[in-house]
């Protein structure tokens, strides 16, 4: 039975995979991100208007728009879950916010004197001081968000119902909790703190939109969480096989509802960024973007059978589904089709991934 | 081959353990002790009550009767994690790996190496890979740290699930049938690797289907049938013909 244990092993046939057919380049992203440059040329050469300062500013807002909530899904996408609440927590989490900081800046309401005072005139509400309220009304709609996402991991992870009922039933109750607070009117952020409000969420800095500056730093974050923390590749190995993580000791209880609570941050986020370039977070906010999010993270490579996804695949999902709206308007094609493409491009993703795996 | 360590305390001792699921009784008043450096077959027909057995040792399910004592001490595992940390480790049949993960990320699952920045942790890939590099030139397995366990045969996915319980100092590790599926080389070598642990003083639980396999490395056999133990013997004192006889319910006891 001996057998030399210690000589050097050798890879005598064991063949190594080229680079090219590994990592970004042998994944359905790498493929994605390829038909989008494509299709950014096809554009430059189909209209003028395309490359415009103007026209890119606007691709870069108008996917940040729902980029932040797409990188959230993408957690619970690898981990093998589903979160159908998105469009609905974006909604509730704005409202909370502008609905906070409204009161809060009436003086009259409860708790708005710790935060305001009237100024001499009689008339024009002052800030005790400046920026606490946007403060404590972002935080309140992202709270809420929170509270929203620890019941989805609750009811998941340890009551172990489906990913997909859970969040479909908590589509309704966020939305119709919506309508509840605001009696359907929708609110409006008001007070003292508006302006700074107006300029965190649809501002610029030297050019370039605020919504794609926190969505840049909050893809860099999530790139290293999901590759060099235990966090992240507790995430991948729930998606690959959840069995092997709960015998190899994994808390996936833990794991799980981080990642719904983590979607129902990034959805909160996003809402309240969104209020801020609408202006208002009306009652019927959001409504079905939770389809768009998930179309743009399956479109970027994110596997709803788990295991795979990352931050550069929502990005590429967001901007191509965003490039092709923008396109087919700049190209006067009527923009009822935009959603037949959308969904003709979901089914040619996942198609050509498919494809591909069965060649190599 | 001298029966390492009989002499010692056993390291694990199974005092009347039954397990019963609604109206089907799985184990009955079972028996057993394993000593430090021995090697013990556990061998049954299916459903003979063995993955039971070995799912209660494990910490998977917990017994409706009798007591585990490991180390000389009772232990109650209630969960998996329960059982690794007092030092028992299992090889799965299924291998437990998740296929979307490299090599090294599987050997390295739950206890991943990492580095401190300030408040954050970062995962250290390059120990983690070195690591795992010994570990399967140590099995001779031809098993890069960097591959992806999906695109790996089965005697390589059978490297990094063994791999896996060299990393912590287990003190007993059971194989749910790791001869099952490979090539006759890799068989060799997963029978060297039992050899390995043995002579490091680590009780080894071997499950398996395969007389040979059991007949070449295992101190000693015990034979399930029908949730009970019918045998314990040294393998010295036995023969496949008596042991198949056993399992098969030909000879009823012995």
């Amino acid at each position: 039975m001996a057998v030399p244990l210690e000589s050097p092993i050798s890879f005598t046939n064991v063949g190594r995979i080229r680079w090219w057919q590994r990592g970004i380049f042998a994944s359905q992203t790498g493929y994605v991100l390829l038909a989008l440059l494509g299709l950014l040329i096809a554009m430059h050469f189909a209209s003028p208007y395309f490359f415009t300062q103007g026209n890119m500013q606007n691709v870069a807002k108008n996917f940040s728009f729902i980029a932040i909530a797409t990188l959230g899904i993408t957690f619970v996408i690898i981990t093998g879950g589903i979160d159908l609440s998105v469009g609905s927590m974006m909604c509730f989490s704005a409202m909370i916010t502008s609905m906070v900081m409204s009161g809060l800046s009436t003086p009259g309401m409860p708790g708005a004197s710790l935060f305001v005072h009237l100024a001499a005139d009689g008339k024009t509400v002052v800030a005790n001081v400046p920026g606490l309220i946007l403060l404590v009304s972002i935080l309140a709609g992202l709270v809420t968000a929170l509270i929203v996402g620890l019941v989805n991991g609750f009811c998941i992870a340890v009551l172990g119902l489906s990913p997909f009922v859970t969040t479909l039933g908590m589509l309704s109750i966020v939305r119709g909790l919506g309508y509840v607070v605001s009696n359907g009117r929708g609110s409006f952020p008001g007070g003292p703190d508006a302006d700074y409000f107006y300029a965190l969420t649809s501002g610029d800095l030297f050019g370039v939109p605020a919504p794609f500056i926190y969505l840049v730093i909050l893809a860099a974050v999530m790139a290293v969480v999901l590759h060099h923390t235990s966090f992240g590749r507790h995430v991948f190995a729930l998606g690959g096989n959840e069995k092997a993580a709960e015998l190899t000791g994994i808390p996936v209880v833990r794991v799980k509802i981080e990642v719904y609570v983590i979607c129902a941050l990034a959805a909160g986020l996003q809402g309240i960024i969104v209020s801020g370039w609408l202006g208002s977070a009306p009652a019927n906010m959001a409504t079905s973007y939770e389809l768009n999010v998930i179309a743009a993270a399956v479109i970027g490579g994110a596997n709803l059978a788990g295991g795979v996804g990352g931050p550069l695949g929502a990005i590429v999902g967001c901007v191509l589904l965003e490039v092709i709206r923008n396109g087919l308007v700049l190209a006067q094609v009527s923009s009822y089709w935009q959603q037949t493409l959308v969904g003709v491009i979901i089914i040619l993703a996942v198609l050509v991934d498919r494809i591909r795996s069965r060649i190599t | 081959m001298e029966t390492a360590g009989a002499a010692g305390q056993p390291v694990l001792e199974l005092t009347g353990i039954g397990k019963e699921f609604g109206a089907i009784r799985a184990l009955h008043d079972v028996d057993m002790q394993v000593f430090p450096g021995e090697v013990v077959g556990l061998m049954g027909d299916n459903g003979a009550g063995k993955s039971t057995l070995v799912k209660i040792i494990a910490g998977n399910f917990r017994p409706t009767q009798g007591e585990v004592r490991f180390g000389g001490n009772a232990v109650h595992f209630y969960r998996p994690i329960d059982a690794r940390v007092v030092g028992i480790e299992v090889v799965y049949q299924d291998l437990a790996l998740a296929d979307n993960l490299t090599a090294a990320a599987n050997v390295f699952l739950g206890r991943e190496l990492k580095r401190k920045f300030g408040p954050f942790a970062f995962l250290d890939h390059n120990a983690m890979a070195a690591r795992a590099l010994e570990l399967f030139g140590e099995l001779r397995s031809e098993t890069r740290p960097h591959d992806l366990v999906k695109q790996m045969s089965g005697g390589q996915r059978q490297a990094v699930a063994i791999a896996r319980t060299r990393l912590s100092n287990a003190k007993l590790v059971m194989m749910d049938e790791p001869t099952a599926a490979i090539s006759v080389r890799q068989v060799e070598q997963v029978l060297g690797l039992i050899h390995r642990l043995k002579e490091q003083g680590v009780a080894v639980m071997l499950i398996s289907h395969r007389m040979p396999d059991v007949f070449a490395v295992c101190d000693r056999v015990v034979v399930m049938r029908r949730g009970e133990k019918r045998a314990d013997k040294s393998i010295r004192d036995t023969s496949p013909e008596e042991v198949t006889a056993l399992i098969t319910g030909a000879k009823e006891a012995a």
